[in-house]
């Protein structure tokens, strides 16, 4: 034995040396997968060519030939199976956009309820979250969808508020804008309410640098309503407002939030605020209770002490998991498709794959889709949590 | 380290070797269900009455069933030995292209799509059905060129999805589309005015106005926008299989123009001097031998199953509480569309 170490000691071989070990076994995994992956391939090459199938994105250039009933972009049954892709995207996003944003809200008004004072209040909402989060997702939707929704009226007997908005059980209707310039509105606004939001946050740091308080909301207004404002001057667009009117069996004009997209909407937002309240309720408790107290030692009022001791701390904590929750939204929302809401899932992977049979083809692209997705909310949260983050002297 | 290095030699050893396997192995459908007792058989979701419904005792029974139960019939002598696949539309033909059925005998309209470009092959049409559009009578409309506007329930990646939109292209109409995955639910989504109309073939809307809380509102619009040839669906990759399955529907449609039927099929073997009746009962031949199968192959189908009008009746026509019309599912001597190679 101790000769053997000697020997060791005395002439390293080349297969112990500790440099070659590392990288070699590193070189040897990388290997292995590519094997595999070869492997797969040529799997899959052989199985489809038994089965005298081929593997192509040709068929995207195709015409789909059918109608989807809800589509932000424009969309015909002319178009090609790539457009449905989009279609399917952007419906996926609107979603999960939709969903993430209003579970948010309603889930810090419940994580903050659960912990408030009242005892009627916490228990209720303690009562909300318990039966929500143990039912199924799925039921949930299957339930707005079949029973909530359902007893709306027919669009010949609609409910209506002032005229403006029409409640039917084809979906709810609100009066439209119409634009000549669809596409250059959406990202005005959206770089309006970007601009708007970092104005706030940087007057609001500057106030806090400062030390006294600094006027931050007339200066995000007018960030706000500037770019849009200059946009209509500019290019004379003329804005008009389509309303909704019963025409046929339908009715025609205006926006339409479908039943569909209503249910999902509804059902996931109530369902992920339910785990949105608890991870706000868990990230508040995990603020040592002492750093309270020694806020309104120092004479901070309540929100002073939420505003400069809790939220930055909570945050730390709620960041990370709410990341999850925000990914599970995601991979939810494809539930649509019980619903037949079309979303990716629904209109690309289950009706453009049967129609086409390339089913090998679009999973592939739809599961490179939703990494993506998944993958692009992690790094904004990321961003996020690094734009927040204390600064540690 | 070595024993990693060698449990990781393994498992690529055994992924090469199964690969190989899937490599070397050939098409033989038959002696796959033969080794394993069942026929794989793709059908409808169990909530299509006529065509596949399942009861509280777990019993199939359904147009389609029976196309099963006849395969069974004719490879077992036992209509029994039926795995029943439930399967929406959307999911049937990947199902049964990745080797999860034998066959499908869930309703499916022959494409060229289906047909050339997914490699699948209608081993026969055992129904000729229709295109048309379910509604309300109260909603007043006499014909479907009236249905500007409108919304329609249909199922999710099927054809119908297609064929409607080619007619309301053609007809420069503009309507909106409801989709369900599931008879089922498109019944939910009409009766409870989700849509104006419900678009299918007419044995699925027949069956549909049954179901309906009362069926005496709802009315079949007089125009068919489509020819549908409906048939049980195999792969392309094993012709012997193919023609098994082609003959179990042929000799249902033979049995029936030769007068052979489930209850006399013993009789009529045993007396029969007609020569086609003889070759198809297999007192003379070796037509069953020829298959694969025994030669009391459609006996078996034809008295364990019964002909093709039987079935018929059973589950469509005036034996069912469907009450469709035979139309062009009559055979051919009678004026409709039904025919059979000859056997011989």
């Amino acid at each position: 034995m101790t000769q053997g170490i000697d020997a060791a000691v005395r002439r390293p071989g080349l297969l112990k040396d500790p440099r070659l070990q590392r990288w070699g076994f590193q070189g040897l995994i990388i290997a292995l997968l590519v094997l595999l992956a070869v492997l797969a391939m040529g799997n899959l090459e052989g199985n489809l060519k038994q089965r005298g199938l081929s593997f192509g994105f040709d068929f995207l250039r195709q015409e789909s030939g059918f109608e989807i009933a809800f589509s932000l972009i424009p969309y015909r049954a002319s178009d090609t199976y790539w457009r449905v892709f989009l279609v399917g995207l952007t419906n996926t996003l609107l979603v999960t956009v939709l969903v993430m944003l209003l579970s948010t809200i309603l889930g810090f008004m419940i994580g903050i309820a659960r912990l408030s004072k009242s005892w009627a209040l916490s228990r209720a909402t303690l009562l909300y979250v318990e039966i929500v989060r143990n039912l199924p997702q799925l039921l949930h939707i299957m339930l707005w969808y079949n029973v909530a929704l359902r007893n709306m009226p027919a669009p010949r007997q609609a409910g209506s508020f002032f005229d403006v908005i029409f409640f039917t059980n084809r979906g709810i209707y609100i009066p439209a804008l119409k634009t000549e310039y669809p596409l250059l509105w959406i990202g005005a606004v959206l770089i309006s309410i970007i601009a708007s939001i970092s104005v706030c946050v940087a007057i609001t740091r500057r106030s806090d640098a400062v030390g006294r308080p600094l006027n931050a909301w007339l200066p995000s207004l007018v960030a706000l309503l500037l770019l849009p404002i200059s946009l209509f001057f500019a290019t004379g667009d003329s804005l008009s407002v389509s309303m909704p009117q019963l025409k046929g069996f339908n009715f025609t004009g205006g926006w339409v939030f479908v039943p569909e997209l209503s249910a999902l909407v509804f059902a996931m937002t109530i369902y992920n605020a339910a785990f949105i309240g608890e991870l706000v309720r868990a990230s508040i408790l995990a603020v040592n209770r002492g750093q309270r107290e020694a806020a309104f030692a120092i004479g901070f009022n309540w929100l002073q002490t939420l505003r400069y001791i809790v939220i930055p701390q909570a945050l730390r904590v709620l960041i990370p998991p709410l990341g999850n929750q925000y990914l599970n939204i995601l991979k939810g929302s494809s539930l649509a498709v019980a619903i037949g809401f079309p979303d990716l899932v629904s209109v690309f992977t289950g009706i453009t794959m049967n129609q086409t049979g390339r089913a090998i083809e679009i999973v592939l692209m739809t599961m490179a889709t939703y990494m993506l997705i998944g993958v692009a909310i992690s790094m904004c949260l990321n961003l996020f949590n690094s734009m927040t983050r204390i600064i540690e002297r | 380290m070595k024993k990693l290095i060698n449990s990781v030699a393994l498992g690529v050893a055994t992924i090469l070797g199964s690969m190989a396997t899937v490599q070397a192995q050939q098409a033989d459908t038959l002696a796959a269900i033969k080794a394993r007792g069942v026929v794989n058989c793709g059908v409808s979701t169990g909530v299509q009455t006529g065509m596949s419904t399942l009861d509280t005792k777990g019993n199939w029974a359904g147009f389609e069933v029976d196309f099963c139960r006849s395969l069974s019939a004719a490879i077992f002598g036992n209509p029994d030995k039926v795995k029943y696949v439930p399967l929406d539309i959307k999911t049937a033909f990947t199902t049964l292209q990745s080797g999860g059925i034998d066959l499908l005998a869930r309703t499916a309209t022959a494409t060229f799509i289906r047909d050339v470009d997914m490699n699948l092959a209608w081993a026969g049409v055992y129904l000729y059905d229709s295109q048309g559009f379910l509604a309300r009578k109260s909603l007043g409309v006499k014909s479907a060129k009236e249905l500007d506007g409108a919304s329609i329930c249909v199922s999710a990646g099927s054809n119908y999805e297609l064929n409607l939109s080619d007619y309301f292209r053609n007809n420069k109409l503009s309507f909106t589309p409801v989709t369900a995955n599931s008879r089922d639910q498109n019944e939910k989504n009409l009766s409870e005015g989700r849509c104006d109309v419900y678009a299918n073939v007419l044995s699925a809307l027949a069956a549909a106005r049954t179901k309906m809380p009362n069926p005496d509102e709802w009315v079949v619009l007089p125009e068919v926008i489509s020819m549908e040839p409906i048939g049980p669906v195999v792969r392309q990759d094993d012709f012997r299989f193919f023609d098994i399955v082609a003959w179990t529907l042929h000799a249902q449609l033979a049995a029936e123009e030769y007068g052979v039927t489930s209850k006399n099929a013993a009789q009529m073997r045993d007396t029969s001097s007609s020569p086609e009746v003889q070759r198809l009962l297999g007192k003379s031949g070796d037509f069953g031998a020829k298959l694969g199968l025994d030669n009391d192959w459609a006996f078996n189908i034809i008295t364990q199953v019964g002909n093709y009008g039987e079935v018929f009746d059973r589950h469509l026509g005036d034996g069912s509480p469907i009450k469709l019309e035979r139309r062009l599912n009559k055979l051919w001597k009678d004026g409709g569309l039904m025919a059979t190679p000859l056997l011989r």
